[in-house]
């Protein structure tokens, strides 16, 4: 309970500092949120405490604190990185809106990955979804984002209906909705298996997985670009963490129905996003693509079914935080002070900032798999995972999808090292917050490969099928 | 510290001093001192591998190193070295000393210049000491990307399109591979015990005959892409001609190489017998390189063009003889190997510093640069006719241990494809002739060649080096095959075991 509890102490006490502060001191918001954050990320870090609360409605273990501690690396980054917006004119008067509503999804979040029973399970989620709506319409007077904001409301209110009907029907056969009782209770019955299906597309959209999948690229452009890369990173995360402990520990009788379905659902994901994300020329819109062509590669980690896969998954999102919110990063410290968006934009860069750009370059190896960064020992484990349950021409194909997302990837860098423009982007300096979080992302994706305890860690936690 | 460690070690301080150089002097002055080094070093390697196995040190490798890096997957950080490897360390030595020598004068973005070509030499080197699959693909892959920065930065003509071709294509070289090389991983230890990564153990147990014909294929054809395998030679000869010189010196003349000794050192050795099943295939795609690259070159009117036909041609040449599968046929394929990163190397620095001066490279707008520069002109015979396979260069010594090999297995298939390959070296003299021919001999086509210069200090110290190294290799062969041949030994012992009956089609 620490981490929750932690939280909704810091949200209490942004909104009661928010109701002192005049409207001239509003700034001094910024850093007591990022400090207070900073103390719960590493807080977070202490021996995990173990138990069961609420009769069984809520479960903490080792591994569910490490998933809660990787979500909060990739927040903090996050916030790091929106300072220069947040600290725009225009969002002014909302300013602590932004962490509040940020830090309640977040705890929405940690009550869905700890939950123990369907119910909490489904709470979490709402928690998690309804203040996302919200951020996703944070600067409500672009049409653009307000659009936004209510395509992601309706879409997950449907996806939310599919789920709880999928809940329904598993209570229904059951007589439970606890974890565990469900599992034992399970077998497949063509009901539970219809259950399990309109439950994983619930979750499939939360993930943003083909074909659930159509909401992503407008809202992902909509939203404001730190919320954006919130969606991509942290909400995809907590989703994977998620699903991957539920066809682990609840439908592990399934398992022949779900690899299958895995299957094709990765290889769809990962092929329409590729071919979706060639053809992009908006940064924001293209890292949507990517992100979706990247959740398909999840996918191959949890069809092992093994300690190797959830290892792999965890291992992956862990890096895929790094890689893809050090290229957030730089689009957004672009977009705060030039206000481009566009590939086109981009040529050039390197002659005048050459630092970002080299950041970007290592974030797009690192989402492309290339070594020594970090991404290509989370692909490789996660191919590993797959190949260990003997799904070699799955790997294959992974790895050819790979090969087509390099090319989109080394298009940026095309763009930044290769083209030559009259009007590059302006050489310009970021805020020692936003720098800060670029460091921080930058370090994480040139260290977290090599470092092999990180994997071990995270395998010493992991478990598999029962 | 052990002394292969430095071999990764210290093109990775070259590129951080370089990262704190302040000017395009004090740069490649860097580069050519950690360079150096490493050209020291190989030496000291050599001779230290050749006392060693005169003290009657008869390790499969020696020099060995490790360790466990990820345990719960058994990955560790493997080095090692017999004498085939030793030989391409050497290679990668020369060639790298000589490449950075010929870009000396490289001004636009220098720094950023080193250091890619460096990370290159920094994986190439890695690739050759690991005795681990997964430090092996590690490192294959840090060789593989650079090169996209160098062609798409540096190159000429229409460079973009082929640096994205190359890489592409190479990376899904590396798909294959991936799936041939975690395939061989969970099939590491049949009886259930500890998987591993590290070749040598692999080496010891034999991999399900079901599991080799699946993985065969993936893993020879995934190396045989950076070897150039028809038909999936096409990134070769654009790459090339893109490249910057330096470039196409060390990817022609040691990244094809990675092809060549993983298809060897992996796919045959840890496969023999899916190998031996499935040769006939390989046999005669590699055929087909072979006379192909040597009639493609023959149509090129663009130098470089020329030389990377003639590279997929001498590099088909390598995989057929490795393909060949006995002693002699193996030994005139490291050889080959050897030589043609020598040669190739050297045609690529003097195609650039011809380029440097008449800044064309179709050889029918040049003529007559004998007379205007003879230091290049000579040396640009001189690697003609090793190309070419005269006796005393090392061109000879590798072709003909090849065709004598191959010529060993007395079944008509062999036998035909043998004699096709053969004709290569007629169709490459063609090539070659015509080249000095039109190129360097006859009248002067433009008056504005005549007031060219000859080399500079430092091409001619890229070129001898690369021109003394060819001559000792045609003049001395032995010693190096003798090398080569002690360390063959494991190699051809598994492969018998396997049984060689080649089936054969006729």
């Amino acid at each position: 309970m620490r981490h929750e509890l932690s939280l909704v102490a810091i949200a209490l006490i942004l909104l009661v500092t928010d109701l002192m502060l005049k409207p001239s001191q509003k700034p001094r918001i910024i850093p007591v949120a990022v400090v207070l954050f900073s103390i719960h990320t590493i807080l977070g870090f202490l021996p995990a405490c173990e138990g069961i609360l609420f009769g069984g409605m809520f479960r903490a273990t080792a591994l569910i604190g490490m998933m809660k501690n990787v979500l909060n690396v990739g927040v903090l980054i996050i916030l790091l990185q929106s300072y220069t917006w947040i600290m725009k004119e225009e969002n002014r008067d909302k300013m602590s809106e932004y962490f509040i509503l940020m830090f309640s999804t977040l705890t929405g979040m940690y009550f869905m990955i700890s939950s123990g029973d369907f119910l909490m399970f489904y709470l979490g989620l709402e928690t998690a979804t309804i203040p996302m709506a919200a951020l996703a319409a944070y600067t409500h007077h672009q049409t653009k984002s307000a659009e936004a904001g209510v395509k992601l409301i309706l879409s997950s209110a449907l996806s939310s209906g599919i789920l709880l009907f999928g809940l329904s029907l598993i209570y229904g056969s059951t007589g439970s909705i606890y974890f565990s009782d469900v599992a034992q209770l399970y077998s497949n019955a063509p009901m539970q298996v219809l259950a399990f299906l309109f439950f994983f597309s619930g979750m499939a959209f939360k993930i943003s997985l083909v074909p659930f999948h159509l909401w992503t690229a407008d809202v992902y452009e909509g939203s404001p670009i730190n919320v954006t890369s919130y969606f991509s990173v942290i909400s995809k995360g907590a989703a994977s963490f998620i699903l991957v402990l539920i066809l682990y520990k609840v439908f592990f009788q399934l398992v022949y129905v779900w690899q299958d379905l895995l299957y094709i659902i990765s290889v769809l994901t990962m092929v329409v996003g590729n071919l979706f994300a060639l053809r992009q020329k908006n940064m924001k819109r293209f890292l949507a693509f990517s992100s979706i062509a990247q959740a398909g590669f999840i996918l191959l980690g949890m069809i092992a079914g093994s300690q190797m896969g959830m290892t792999s998954v965890i291992y992956f999102v862990l890096v895929y935080i790094f890689s893809n919110l050090g290229a957030f990063g730089v689009v957004s410290a672009i977009e705060a002070s030039t206000g481009k968006i566009n590939m086109g934009d981009y040529d050039g860069l390197y002659h005048t900032n050459p630092k970002l750009s080299l950041l970007m370059m290592l974030s797009m190896f690192s989402l492309a798999g290339i070594p020594p960064v970090a991404g290509f020992f989370g692909k490789f484990f996660l191919f590993t995972s797959a190949a260990s349950a003997g799904y070699y021409w799955l790997v294959f194909i992974a790895v050819l999808n790979a090969t087509i997302s390099l090319y989109y990837y080394l298009m940026v860098v095309k763009a930044m090292f290769i083209n030559k423009t009259d009007t590059p982007i302006a050489k310009f300096r970021s805020d020692n917050m936003t720098r800060a979080g670029l460091i921080l992302s930058g370090l994480g994706i040139l260290v977290v490969g090599f470092w092999a305890q990180v994997y071990e860690f995270i395998f010493n936690l992991s478990v598999g099928l029962f | 510290m052990n002394i292969l460690s430095l071999f990764v070690l210290i093109p990775v301080l070259t590129c951080v001093g370089i990262v704190f150089t302040k000017n395009m002097k004090q740069t490649r002055l860097v580069s050519a001192v950690g360079m150096s080094i490493q050209l020291i070093l190989s030496g000291i390697l050599v001779y230290l591998y050749l006392t060693e196995r005169q003290a009657g040190n008869m390790a499969e490798m020696l020099f060995t190193y490790d360790a466990l890096w990820f345990p719960t997957l058994n990955i560790h950080y493997t080095v090692g070295v017999d004498g085939i490897s030793v030989a391409m360390i050497a290679l990668t030595g020369i060639v790298v000393f000589a490449g950075i020598f010929a870009s000396w004068k490289m001004e636009f973005l220098s720094r950023e210049f080193f250091i890619s070509l460096i990370l290159l030499a920094t994986g190439v080197f890695g690739f050759f000491i690991s005795l681990d699959l997964f430090t092996m693909f590690l490192f294959y892959e840090i060789a593989v990307i650079p090169m996209y920065l160098l062609i798409g930065i540096w190159g000429s003509g229409p460079k973009e399109y082929s640096a994205m071709k190359l890489t592409l294509m190479l990376m899904g070289g590396s798909a294959l591979l991936m799936v041939g090389l975690l395939g061989i991983y969970f099939y590491s230890a049949p009886a259930g015990g500890q998987l591993t990564w590290n070749l040598l153990e692999i080496s010891k147990i034999n991999i399900p005959i079901e599991m080799q014909r699946f993985l065969f294929p993936f893993t020879f054809i995934g190396f045989g892409i950076l070897g150039a395998l028809f038909p999936f030679h096409t990134w070769s000869p654009d790459g090339h001609a893109s490249a910057p010189t330096a470039v196409s010196m060390l990817h022609a003349g040691v990244l094809m190489k990675l092809g060549g000794y993983g298809a060897f050192r992996v796919a045959i050795f840890l496969m023999p017998e899916a190998a031996q099943e499935q040769a006939w295939i390989f046999l005669i795609l590699t055929s087909i390189s072979v006379v192909y690259g040597a009639f493609g070159a023959i149509w090129q009117k663009d130098l470089k063009y020329i030389n990377a036909y003639s590279s997929v041609s001498h590099c088909g040449l390598v995989l057929f003889a490795v393909l060949m599968m006995n002693q002699t046929a193996f030994n005139g394929a490291i050889i080959q190997m050897i030589s043609h990163g020598l040669m190739t190397a050297l045609f690529f620095a003097l195609i650039g510093m011809i380029y440097g001066r008449t800044h064309t490279r179709m050889i029918n707008e040049m003529g007559g640069l004998m007379k205007v520069m003879p230091f290049l002109g000579v040396v640009y015979v001189i690697a003609g006719l090793a190309s070419l396979g005269l006796p005393g260069l090392s061109g000879f010594v590798a072709e003909m241990t090849i065709f004598f090999g191959a010529y060993q297995h007395t079944d008509t298939f062999h036998r035909i494809l043998t004699i096709m390959a053969t004709t290569s070296i007629v169709v490459t003299a063609v090539y070659i002739l015509r080249v000095v021919g039109i190129l360097l001999l006859g009248p002067i086509k433009n008056d504005h060649f005549l007031h060219l210069d000859d080399a500079k200090w430092y091409e001619r110290l890229s070129t001898i080096t690369l021109v003394l190294a060819i001559a000792a290799i045609g003049i001395a062969p032995l010693w190096l095959s003798d090398m080569i041949n002690v360390s063959l030994a494991p190699i051809v012992n598994k492969i018998t075991m396997a049984g060689f009956e080649f089936t054969s089609l006729f």
